[in-house]
Parts: structure tokens; C-alpha cells; sequence
């Protein structure tokens, strides 16, 4: 598609720091031809894509097209699912995190999850967030730590007072960035978000939002979300995934395209692509 | 379209409300079951305290801790401690045993187990509960008294004999010891699969929340299974006691019978329940029945507190449960 | 499985071999604890078979014991054969219509009050020690008038009665509301169509409810002490007399200090154990056939 097509989804530019040129991105993640298998039937086939160090890459695309999915593989967190395989390769600083002789745990120890709805711990806030400090040993100054995970996760001035109260007691957008500040207090490199927002009103919505946008820097964020106008506003990279049929009648998803959000969302390369960011179809 | 014919009676309108003799009977009859069922609990308890009445009377609560049983005319006495103490070791022992053994089994058949394999050892510690308790006593009398005695009681008593509680060994394998064993294994079941269900009604989202900061398995069990579990698990170790205290068939067989407190784990003893089933060929005088009744008594009060207790927790933990579930806003 | 890799800048891998480590000793105990339950479990059957094998032969169903046998005559238990199946099976027969009863008025009739504590009263019989369902029935029956296998069928029936009641409950639960309104909705009155059209949905549970049942109580030797113990030697199968029963038999065998005694009660105990696992494991296939059944309408 050469021309550039008149976007029914306002792409919001002004909140948005303008992404750093192409040869100063560092690779974080580098997929290649990455197959994710449940039981036989693909979820997600061929993917290749790589994800830059210190930026929000949205995955979108509609309901169905694996993105969950694809976002679990990184941490490989579908290994706790029966049946399911994974072929190809995700590397990670140059590592394959997804052969068998990778640790899981130590995967996950450097990439952490938010997970679309709120699941924090039925114990108290600081609990909440001290557990996973002290059993992966960062005891050090435990209170500090806390406070700080609780202020980046926009948190800290609601909950100060009651730290000792139960987390159920939160609201859900409450229990989310608690949720975001228990992940980001063990410190880890990348933080995955699976539609993190889905369950939550606006304004709780817009909290996590410029989270991460402040996060950013210190962190990489891969945020799956069925939400356009969210991946425009709060992405700088995104993809774009669809959904794929065989001649049987399956189903998989695949990567149609992949590039700066603007882009995608005024110039899409692939047809697909427009269809879907116009409102068209998905 | 033909009138309907309203001389019809099945469908002559209903004037007034009418009451149906069938659907008064059924009530009152499947009412009066119910009713019956309960009565039948009252009734139970009335009758043992009935029965023990002549007991009670002649020796009041004393009876409870009174450490005597002599059955001989003339010098009779009666009194529940010796047998009291031998349910509580027996009992607090076993437990002790099959806690961490049952816990071991829920976590491999809720965590651990390979997908093919859950099914098959989950039916095999289930059968391990449907073994009549005459058979495993059977066995342990003739297999496991014996099997204990020759390799396990005699290298304790040579190793560590200046401990009182490992005296002189058993003459056949009769003993306290063998008792705790036995029990032991017939409360295995009881925990280990209300255990099992704890752990697998704990939300998968709680534990990937905890897999995914990076933690280990043993890591989130510890911190967000047990936790959660907690209550339910309580309720699970008084089932198990309920169910060990009220033994009596293989603790008798294989506890060697006794009437004095001592500290020997290879010794005889009795058991509240064993003292009972021991004297079932009858006894010589109403105040040994009436005895043997108010340690039956005994037996039910502990039975039904630890009954009640369990069900206690499991409605709590059921109610704070259900309230968790539904907290995302 | 192993556990490597992942080397980097940047990377928290923090007492990490330490913390496997652990992880891999928990988990290692708990295989461990489930393959001592299994070994205990198979070594119980393996004893059992063993022993039980070498005495099992057609004798043992057909002769009667003989006491203070001097000779070595054939003898075997067939008085106690007889006794268990005419006291489990009037036991049953007075379980079955009272659970099924209470089943059906806790379900359809009984206000949530009611059914609370009438549940909690079958709990609360369930975990009544089995030696004092033995006292209660000797104090309400046998004081006076003697012993009989009808009173030592009303001990098991109160054993029964929790477990077939609750077993009738669950399936009723499961019989979908759709159904009864569309037997009220005919006109169908509430008691004929608790009868005709969802009771017969739940025979499949209560069949298997009661053959746990069955197979719960058939091994039930403490209440028989009490209420159906006192036997001679003739095989009889009047339930107004004391009956002898397998379980009751095998009791009074192992007390027994002769060896041709325990190898009777090995072999008794091979016949009840294979009756038991086979009504036990029977039952619970039927039960997890059926729900999946009935989930799946």
C-alpha cells in the first residue's frame, strides 16, 4: 500500500516521547521462526520479530489470534500448560530461552508478568509485595524497596497508611498496580503485560498507562492488548497479528506485520493490517 | 378450532388452592426420615450416657482420669486415664507420622505427577482406605508386629535403650509401637486426600502470579498454596485424629492390651477404643459394662468435638474463600 | 529438566543452584511419600494374596468351623459367609429407602435451615466412631433380649445411612431444575413428579452410593462384636439368631495363638479384601461415569 490512508484511530503523538532512530535500538528479543503448539494444533505459527531494549511493544490483533499466547512464550509460562510444545528460537540477550535445558525459574526471574486480571496474594499489601523480595533474597533494605516498587507503580500515596490491610481489599484497578509493583520490585528486565487493563474502568486504565510510559526507561515492556486505541497511545513499537486458516478448518495466528506504531496505524504496509486498524474487521 | 372440553377433569380450572394428598404424604414420609436420622444421633448420645449411668454415678468425673481397671470381684475399680493416655500417644503419634507423609502425597498428586499417572496413584491411596480395618490388623498382628520387632524395636532398644521410651521390646510384635504404626496408615488416606483437594482448588491465577517473579515450584507451595490451604488442611488433621482416636478393631489386635501408664513404646496398652473392643465377650458385672459404656462415652464427646470442629472450619474457610473469589473489581 | 543456562549481563540469578537445590529435595520427598503409600498398600494385598492363597479352597465357603477340632477334618467359614451377606444385605435394605428418604426431602422439600442441620446431623453420625454405634445398638436392643444379626443389620444400617443419603444428594443436585418444571408444567403434581421423573435420573448414583456403601460396611467388624458376636458353629441363615460374620471371624481368628486359625483368617480376609476392592473400585468408576454423564446433558 503506497498511499496513506486517513485513520479512523487518532493517533495520539503528543503524550508519546518520539522513538530513538533505528540503529540505536538494541535488540532485546530476537524471535525467529517460533511455533507455539497446544496439543498438536498451532496457536501462533512463524513468527519472527525482534523487541527493542526501553520501548512499549504492543502486540494486537483480534480475539483468537494467539497473542496471550505468544506474550506466555517469553516467560515460559505455557510450560505450566499439559501438551504444549514450542518450536524455533527466542533469544534473549543472545541467549535461546526456549530450549529444555533453559531453567524456567531463571527466566522468569528476569522477565516478569502482569497478568490480565488483578491476581495479587491473599495476604497484606506489603506482603504482597515483600514475599517475592525475600524469597529470591533481596531482604536488603525490604522497606525501601517496597516503598519504592509502590510509588512506580503509582500506588504508594493511596496505600501507605494501610500497608498491613489485605490486598482483596483494593480495588481493581488498585489490585493491578499492586500487582505491577510486586512484579517491578524483584527488578527485572522486561516486563510482560497481558492485557493488563482489560478488566479495569478508564482512569485506572490511564494509571497503568502512564506507568509505563515513566517506567520506560528503566524497563521494556511487551503489552498484548485487544484495545487499538491503547497500543496508540501508549506504544512505540506494535504488532500486528491475524488469524490464519487452513484447508481443514484450523485456525492459527500469525504476524502480519510489524513496525513503528505510527506507522502501522497511518501507513500499514499490509492489507490485513488496514482492514484492521480502520475498524473494517477484528 | 374445537372449544375446549372443560367437563375434562384433567383440565377443569383449580378453584380455591387444592392441597394433594400425594404431595402430603411424600413430605411427611420423606420428612419423617429425615427426622429419623436426626433423632437416631440424639438417640445414640442419650443411650451412651444411658448406659453408662451406674458408671457415673458411682464414680463421677474422677473416672476420666483415673488410672486403674481391675475387673476382679471384690476389689473392682474402674477408671479412664490409663486408656486415655494410651489414646492420645497412639493417636498424637500417628498423626504426626501421616501429616508430613500426607501432605507429601497431595503436593506429587496436585503438582508433581505426570498427567498419566495422577489418576491411578490417586485410586490406589483411596483403595488404601476402603482395606477393612480387621484385615490390616490381621496383617499387623502377623506381619508388620513381628517385621518391626526383629528389625526395628530390638536395634532402637540396643541403640538408644537408656531412653525410657525405647524399653524392652515386644514379646511378638504386640505394642504401642505397632499400634502408632497402624494407625498411621489408616489415616494416611483421610488427610492426604482432603489435602489433595485443597491443593487443587487453590486459583491457578494465585500461582502463576507467584511462578512468574521467578520463584520456584517448592517456593510458590510454600507461599501461596499452604497459606491458602491453611484452614482447610487444619480441618483435614482433626478428621485424621477423629479418625485414629475412634480405631478400635487394629489397634486391639496389635496393641498387646495393658492397664498401666508406662513410657515404653514397646509395650502394651489400650486405647479408649481398643480397652472397649476388648471386652466385647462380655463382662461380669454392671459396673464393668457401665465402665466400658463411660469410656464409650468419652470416645463420643471427642468424636463429636473434633466433628464439629472440622466442620466449623471448613464453612469459615469456605465463606472467606468465596468472598476472595469474587474481589476483582 | 536440567537446570543451566541463562548467563548475561544484568541477569538476577541470585542464589539460584541454592534455591533448585531445595526445590529438588521437596520435590523428591514427595515422590517419595507417594511411593510409600503405594508400597504400603501393596504390600498389605501382596501379604494378603500370599497368605490368604495357599488356605483358599471351596472349603472354606462350605464347611462350617469345627471346634476344638483334634482331627484334620476340612473346616472353613461358611457360617460366616452366610452371616455377612444376610446382615450387609438387610442392612442395605434398611438403608437404602431411609437414605434415599432423607435424600429426597433435604433436596426438594426442605426449607435451607432444615437442610443444614439435617446435614449436619448425617455428618456428625458419619463420624461416629463405629464402636460406639456398637454400645448405642447394645444398650438400645441387646440389653435383655440378646444378640441378633437383625440388630447387628440396624448397626451397619447406621453406618450406611450417612454415606447413602449424601451419595443420593449429590445426584439429585445434579438432575437440572429444567426437568422438574417441565413435570410440574404438564400439571404433573410435585409428589409424582419427584417419583416418576427425577428419581429415576439419579438410580445410576444411587447404585453406586450404595455400593460404596456395602463395601464400606462389609468389613465392618466393632459394631458386630456387640450385637451379633456370640455364635456356635452351624451355618444358619435366620437373622433372628446371632449370625457369625466374615469380619467378626477373622477378629477372633487372629486372636487365636494357632497358626491353622490365622491361616483360616488370611484366606477369609483374601475373599473380603477381593469383594471389597472389587465393590470399592467398582463403585467409583461407576460414579465418575456417571457424573460425567450427567455434567454433559
Amino acid at each position: 500500500m503506497s498511499t496513506t490512508i486517513e485513520p479512523t484511530v487518532r493517533v495520539e503523538t503528543t503524550r508519546r516521547q518520539p522513538m530513538p532512530p533505528r540503529e540505536r535500538l538494541e535488540t532485546i528479543f530476537h524471535v525467529d521462526g517460533l511455533d507455539a503448539i497446544y496439543s498438536g494444533k498451532p496457536a501462533v505459527k512463524d513468527v519472527t520479530m525482534e523487541v527493542y531494549k526501553n520501548l512499549v511493544t504492543a502486540i494486537i490483533g483480534p480475539s483468537g489470534c494467539g497473542k496471550s499466547t505468544y506474550i506466555r512464550c517469553f516467560n515460559r509460562m505455557n510450560d505450566l500448560i499439559p501438551g504444549f510444545t514450542q518450536t524455533g528460537t527466542i533469544r534473549y540477550h543472545g541467549q535461546d530461552i526456549s530450549g529444555s535445558n533453559i531453567d524456567p525459574v531463571a527466566v522468569r526471574r528476569n522477565i516478569g508478568m502482569v497478568f490480565q486480571r488483578p491476581n495479587p496474594f491473599p495476604k497484606s499489601i506489603h506482603d504482597n509485595v515483600a514475599w517475592g523480595l525475600k524469597v529470591l533474597g533481596m531482604r536488603d533494605d525490604l522497606d525501601e524497596r517496597i516503598e519504592r516498587a509502590l510509588t512506580r507503580a503509582a500506588l504508594w500515596d493511596e496505600v501507605k497508611d494501610r500497608l498491613k490491610a489485605s490486598a482483596l481489599s483494593l480495588s481493581g484497578g488498585q489490585q493491578q498496580r499492586l500487582c505491577i509493583a510486586r512484579a517491578i520490585a524483584v527488578e527485572p528486565d522486561v516486563v510482560l503485560m497481558d492485557e493488563p487493563a482489560s478488566a479495569l474502568d478508564p482512569i485506572a486504565t490511564q494509571a497503568i498507562e502512564s506507568l509505563m510510559h515513566d517506567l520506560k526507561s528503566e524497563y521494556t515492556f511487551v503489552i498484548v492488548t485487544h484495545n487499538m486505541q491503547q497500543a496508540a497511545r501508549v506504544a512505540d513499537m506494535t504488532a500486528f497479528f491475524s488469524i490464519s486458516q487452513g484447508d481443514e478448518g484450523q485456525r492459527w495466528g500469525e504476524l502480519i506485520e510489524y513496525d513503528a506504531t505510527e506507522k502501522i496505524f497511518t501507513a500499514p504496509s499490509d492489507k490485513r493490517t488496514e482492514d484492521y486498524v480502520t475498524g473494517r474487521f477484528g | 378450532m374445537t372449544a375446549l372440553d372443560l367437563t375434562d377433569a384433567t383440565r377443569r380450572p383449580f378453584t380455591g388452592r387444592r392441597v394433594r394428598f400425594g404431595d402430603v404424604a411424600l413430605q411427611v414420609v420423606a420428612g419423617a426420615a429425615a427426622a429419623a436420622a436426626t433423632v437416631l444421633v440424639g438417640l445414640i448420645i442419650w443411650k451412651v450416657i444411658d448406659g453408662a449411668r451406674p458408671a457415673i454415678s458411682h464414680y463421677g468425673l474422677h473416672f476420666v482420669w483415673r488410672i486403674a481397671w481391675n475387673p476382679v470381684l471384690g476389689r473392682e475399680v474402674y477408671g479412664a486415664g490409663s486408656f486415655l493416655f494410651g489414646t492420645a500417644i497412639t493417636s498424637l503419634f500417628a498423626l504426626c507420622l501421616a501429616a508430613p507423609l500426607a501432605m507429601g502425597i497431595a503436593l506429587f498428586l496436585s503438582e508433581l505427577a505426570p498427567r498419566g499417572v495422577r489418576a491411578p496413584v490417586t485410586a490406589l491411596v483411596e483403595t488404601l482406605a476402603a482395606v477393612p480395618s480387621v484385615v490390616i490388623g490381621l496383617w499387623g498382628i502377623l506381619v508388620l508386629g513381628p517385621a518391626l520387632r526383629t528389625n526395628i524395636e530390638s536395634w532402637l532398644h540396643s541403640a538408644f535403650g537408656f531412653i525410657p521410651l525405647f524399653g524392652d521390646p515386644s514379646q511378638a510384635g504386640a505394642s504401642i509401637f505397632t499400634a502408632i504404626i497402624v494407625l498411621t496408615i489408616m489415616i494416611l488416606p483421610i488427610v492426604s486426600s482432603i489435602s489433595r483437594e485443597l491443593f487443587l482448588g487453590v486459583p491457578p491465577e494465585l500461582k502463576e502470579g507467584a511462578l512468574a517473579l521467578g520463584t520456584t515450584r517448592w517456593e510458590m507451595v510454600r507461599g501461596v498454596v499452604f497459606p491458602y490451604a491453611r484452614g482447610g488442611i487444619a480441618a483435614a488433621l482433626i478428621l485424621g485424629l477423629g479418625r485414629a482416636v475412634g480405631e478400635a478393631i487394629a489397634v486391639t489386635q496389635v496393641i498387646g492390651g495393658g492397664v498401666f501408664i508406662h513410657a515404653n513404646l514397646f509395650g502394651g496398652g489400650d486405647t479408649l477404643a481398643s480397652k472397649i473392643a476388648a471386652s466385647y465377650q462380655g463382662s461380669s458385672t454392671n459396673l464393668q459394662t457401665a465402665s466400658l459404656v463411660y469410656l464409650g462415652l468419652i470416645l463420643l464427646v471427642f468424636s463429636l468435638l473434633a466433628n464439629i470442629s472440622a466442620q466449623l472450619i471448613v464453612r469459615r474457610v469456605a465463606r472467606r474463600h468465596g468472598i476472595t473469589r469474587g474481589g476483582h473489581a | 529438566m536440567s537446570a543451566q543456562g541463562l548467563t548475561g549481563p544484568g541477569l538476577r540469578l541470585d542464589r539460584l543452584p541454592r534455591r533448585r537445590r531445595v526445590n529438588r529435595l521437596m520435590e523428591g520427598l514427595a515422590w517419595l511419600a507417594a511411593a510409600i503409600a503405594i508400597a504400603i498398600l501393596g504390600v498389605v494385598v501382596f501379604s494378603v494374596a500370599q497368605k490368604g492363597a495357599s488356605e483358599l479352597n471351596l472349603n472354606l465357603l462350605t464347611k462350617p468351623p469345627i471346634q476344638f477340632s483334634l482331627t484334620n477334618a476340612p473346616q472353613g467359614l461358611a457360617n460366616a459367609f452366610a452371616g455377612t451377606l444376610v446382615i450387609v444385605g438387610l442392612a442395605t435394605a434398611m438403608a437404602l429407602p431411609v437414605g434415599i428418604l432423607v435424600a429426597v426431602y433435604l433436596n426438594e422439600f426442605a426449607p435451607a435451615s432444615i437442610r443444614n442441620g439435617v446435614s449436619m446431623a448425617l455428618d456428625i453420625l458419619n463420624g461416629v466412631p463405629a464402636i460406639v454405634i456398637g454400645i448405642f445398638v447394645f444398650g438400645l436392643l441387646v440389653v435383655g433380649s440378646g444378640q441378633s444379626g437383625l440388630k447387628g443389620a440396624f448397626a451397619l444400617s447406621c453406618l450406611m445411612l450417612p454415606l447413602v443419603a449424601r451419595a443420593t444428594m449429590e445426584v439429585l443436585a445434579l438432575v437440572p431444575n429444567s426437568l422438574r418444571e417441565a413435570g410440574l408444567g404438564l400439571g404433573v403434581p410435585q409428589w409424582r413428579t419427584t417419583l416418576s421423573i427425577v428419581l429415576p435420573q439419579t438410580v445410576g448414583g444411587i447404585v453406586t452410593g450404595t455400593v460404596l456403601a456395602v463395601a464400606r460396611v462389609a468389613g465392618e467388624t466393632a459394631p458386630l462384636l456387640f450385637t451379633s458376636s456370640l455364635v456356635g458353629t452351624q451355618t444358619s441363615w435366620n437373622p433372628y439368631h446371632a449370625l457369625q460374620t466374615v469380619p467378626v471371624a477373622i477378629f477372633e481368628l487372629s486372636e487365636s495363638p494357632d497358626p491353622a486359625d490365622h491361616a483360616r483368617a488370611w484366606a477369609a480376609a483374601l475373599v473380603l479384601l477381593v469383594f471389597i476392592l472389587i465393590a470399592s473400585l467398582g463403585g467409583r468408576w461407576l460414579a465418575t461415569r456417571s457424573r460425567t454423564k450427567m455434567l454433559a446433558r
